[in-house]
Order: C-alpha cells, then sequence, then structure tokens
C-alpha cells in the first residue's frame, strides 16, 4: 500500500509511566558466567521495569492519562475519544478502553474502544485516532498505549526475559486545521505471523493442563504455551530489512531526505538491530534517540517512552521539529509516520504510584 | 558471490573470541563453544550487508557445517 495523508492533527503532549521496580539485567540468575556483560554490550539494555502482579498496562495508562489531562487543562468533558493500544488488556473482556473512561469519569458520550496492537501500535493507534479526529466532528482524544510484556516472557527464558520490561503512555491528540499533515506508511506481512506468537489461550488454542507446562527447550531456554515464542533469527532479519525500507520509502513519499529530518524515533527492539537500521539508512546518531539503556524493548510504548525520556536535545517543547517515527514486530506487522510537530503543552515521564 | 575461503574469513571475523579450531568448510559451526545466538545473529546480518546476498531463518537453522550455510546464501 501507498502512504496516505491524515490533515488537521496536532499532538499536544504526550506522558508515559513505568512502575518503580527495576531489574538489572547483569543480575539476572539464568546467565552463564559472562554472559549478562555480553547481552548487554550488544542489545544496549542494562536494566529494565517491572510491574508488579496487581499493576497493568491499563493501570500504567491510566496513571498517565489523568497526569497528562490534568496538565493540559483539558476538561473531562471535551474528550471525545479514548483508544487504548496493547497486548496485555485487562481482561478478555470488557475493553480496557472503558475502563479507563469510567476511571477518568470522561462523559458517556466519550468513544472508547481496545486495539490488539505489538510494537507497532503507536504508530499504528496514532493513525487510528487522527483518521477519527480528522474530520472535525471530534475535536480531542487520547491515545493510551500501554504494554507489561514481562507478564507474558517467562522469567526462564534467556532469550527474552532480559529484553523487554513494562510501560504505559497517552498521547493528547486535538483537531487543529493549521496543522501540517501527517503522513503514514503502514504494512503488514500475516504470512509471517508465527515468528512471535503466544499460541495457547486464545479461541484458537484454549488453555488446557498442558498449556500451563513449562517446558525446557534448550539450557537457558524454558517456556510454556501460554508464553510467548520469539522466532529471533526471523524477527532480526524481518526488522533489518523492514525498518529501513519503510522509513526510506516514507521519506521518499513525502519528498523529503534524512537531513530534513530532525528526529528519528525507532522502536527500540535492541541496539544492536537499530544501529544496523540507523546505518543502513545512513543517519547520524545524534537525531536516533535510545530509551533502550534504563527500560529495554517495551513493546508498543518504545516510541512514546523515547520521546518522553531521551529527546532533550530536541527540545519538543519549544521547537517546531519534523519527526519521523517507525516501528515493527507482532504481525508480522510495520510502519512509519513523518510528523511535523509544534511545540508540545506537555512531555514528561513519570512513575506509577500504585 | 565471494568464495567459501573469503566466506570463512568472513564468518570468522563475526566471533568475539576467535574459535579454538581451525574453520573449515566442513565445520559444525553448531558444536563450537564460541557459537551463540549473538553470533548467530551477526552471521546473518554480515550476509546481508556485506555479501548483499540472502539466506532466510529456517535455511539457516538448517545448515550445519559452513559449506552447508555457504551453499544456501543466494
Amino acid at each position: 500500500m501507498a502512504g496516505f495523508n491524515i490533515d488537521n492533527i496536532s499532538i499536544r503532549g504526550i506522558v508515559s509511566c513505568t512502575p518503580k521496580t527495576i531489574e538489572e539485567n547483569i543480575n539476572y540468575p539464568i546467565f552463564q558466567e559472562g554472559e549478562a556483560e555480553k547481552v548487554i554490550a550488544s542489545t544496549g539494555i542494562e536494566r529494565r521495569r517491572v510491574a508488579d502482579n496487581t499493576t497493568t498496562a491499563g493501570d500504567l495508562c491510566y496513571h498517565a492519562a489523568h497526569h497528562l489531562i490534568k496538565q493540559l487543562n483539558w476538561e473531562k468533558e471535551s474528550i471525545d475519544c479514548i483508544i487504548f493500544v496493547s497486548q496485555t488488556p485487562d481482561y478478555k473482556l470488557p475493553a480496557t478502553s472503558c475502563i479507563i473512561q469510567g476511571k477518568l469519569g470522561l462523559p458517556v458520550h466519550c468513544f472508547a474502544m481496545d486495539i490488539s496492537y505489538g510494537c507497532p501500535g503507536w504508530v499504528y493507534g496514532l493513525s487510528v485516532i487522527a483518521s477519527m479526529i480528522s474530520a472535525g466532528n471530534l475535536k480531542r482524544g487520547l491515545l493510551l498505549v500501554g504494554d507489561t510484556p514481562t507478564k507474558f516472557k517467562n522469567r526462564n527464558d534467556k532469550t527474552s526475559w532480559p529484553l523487554f520490561g513494562d510501560a504505559g503512555s497517552a498521547t493528547a491528540i486535538e483537531f487543529d486545521n493549521t496543522a501540517k499533515p501527517m503522513y503514514f506508511n503502514l504494512q503488514t506481512d500475516g504470512s509471517s505471523h508465527q515468528a512471535i506468537i503466544i499460541t495457547d489461550g486464545g479461541a484458537r488454542n484454549p488453555i488446557t493442563m498442558e498449556s500451563l507446562q513449562e517446558k525446557q527447550i534448550e539450557p537457558g531456554i524454558a517456556r510454556r504455551a501460554i508464553d510467548s515464542n520469539m522466532d529471533g533469527l526471523a524477527v532480526f532479519q524481518f526488522g533489518i530489512k523492514r525498518g529501513p525500507s519503510i522509513t526510506q520509502q516514507l521519506l521518499e513519499e513525502t519528498n523529503n531526505t534524512v537531513d530534513d529530518v530532525d528526529v528519528f524515533v525507532f522502536h527500540q527492539a535492541n541496539q544492536y538491530m537499530n544501529e544496523k537500521i540507523r546505518k543502513k539508512l545512513h543517519i547520524d546518531s545524534n537525531k536516533v534517540p535510545y530509551s533502550l539503556k534504563d527500560y529495554g524493548n517495551t513493546s508498543c510504548v518504545t516510541i512514546p517512552l523515547t520521546m518522553t525520556v531521551a529527546c532533550e536535545n530536541y527540545d519538543l517543547m519549544n521547537k517546531n521539529n519534523t519527526i519521523v517515527a517507525t516501528a515493527f514486530g507482532v504481525g508480522l506487522s510495520w510502519g512509519s509516520v513523518l510528523i511535523h510537530q509544534a511545540p508540545l503543552k506537555y512531555l514528561a515521564h513519570i512513575d506509577y504510584e500504585g | 558471490m565471494v568464495t567459501i575461503e573469503k566466506f570463512i574469513e568472513l564468518f570468522e571475523e563475526q566471533f568475539d573470541e576467535t574459535p579454538s579450531v581451525e574453520l573449515k568448510p566442513e565445520t559444525r559451526f553448531r558444536e563450537l563453544p564460541e557459537w551463540s545466538s549473538l553470533v548467530a545473529l551477526s552471521v546473518l546480518s554480515m550476509i546481508d550487508d556485506e555479501l548483499n546476498a540472502n539466506i532466510t531463518a529456517p535455511e539457516m537453522r538448517t545448515a550445519q557445517t559452513i559449506e552447508e550455510l555457504y551453499n544456501k546464501i543466494h
């Protein structure tokens, strides 16, 4: 598919929220002697935030949204839609967006919907909420993007556990007929859907006693059929191919070059893979922020999280910036968006106060 | 496409620690103590970057010797 424009949309503010508990990869017990140092050196991930048993992605997003609305001075009555993007909803039903709408005290005329999405979730979710508001009937919306991958990764899987962290975010979107169009290009390859999958627990393979049994795949790699299983080699190859190509395509379709863009925010997979992508695109390292070191791969939250914790050099609250955000992952799916961003009214990272 | 000798040279460069045995076409690379999933990623990306060639993850997984791996590159 070719890309598409969405007019009349401004992002007003972004808040990210992470649990307070920190896990240090250097202390991960499954690693053999010297392995932690190697993994940290290649992935760039030193530590991650981990939600406790009582905290969900919905809680992290609620907390972020509550803070953001207050800081923007938005009347609750003025919020017309709320979208929650996650792979870890609070319940199978009802939708977590409905629960958060109630908790935030948003009006009953507020549209609420969940979108099941992983790593490219912020880019995909932004395209949906922006499309809804673009026509001008709805004026304000909240895009809540959160995930707690530690709840579906196995602690005894050394190829996965040290990479992922939990986070939530809220992005405030407003109708603005002076805004320059956002330009999206979003793509999918469902024929590779098994590359990242939780096989059991959905309607296809309901949970059985066997789903709960942990199986030792190799030394240091154990998981259950209700845990996420990733074909690391295939996903790596997918990322280094699709990440650069979609970004390049977006730049060409918008008649831009790398030099026209102030900041490239990439999905934070791991440093080794992300640096391959950056170098393939010949982007200077000072245009590519990272949040991997302290937060790891936070699934769909990596882009808003990186904007809140690693973008101080770009002065997003005071300057106009041309931003390209590119993400890739589960689906498999990938996408890129170019945003001519006016100064944000609010941008912050907060810790979860449960 | 590069010769197998050149491929072995590039293959060896992907290891953090030099492999303890001399690499040959018939070397079963997965049995090397220095082989790891990170080296595997590095080999994949070398094939992509330096050889500008392709190999799929399943193709790579079925290769046992360096020569088998070399023959699967297209």
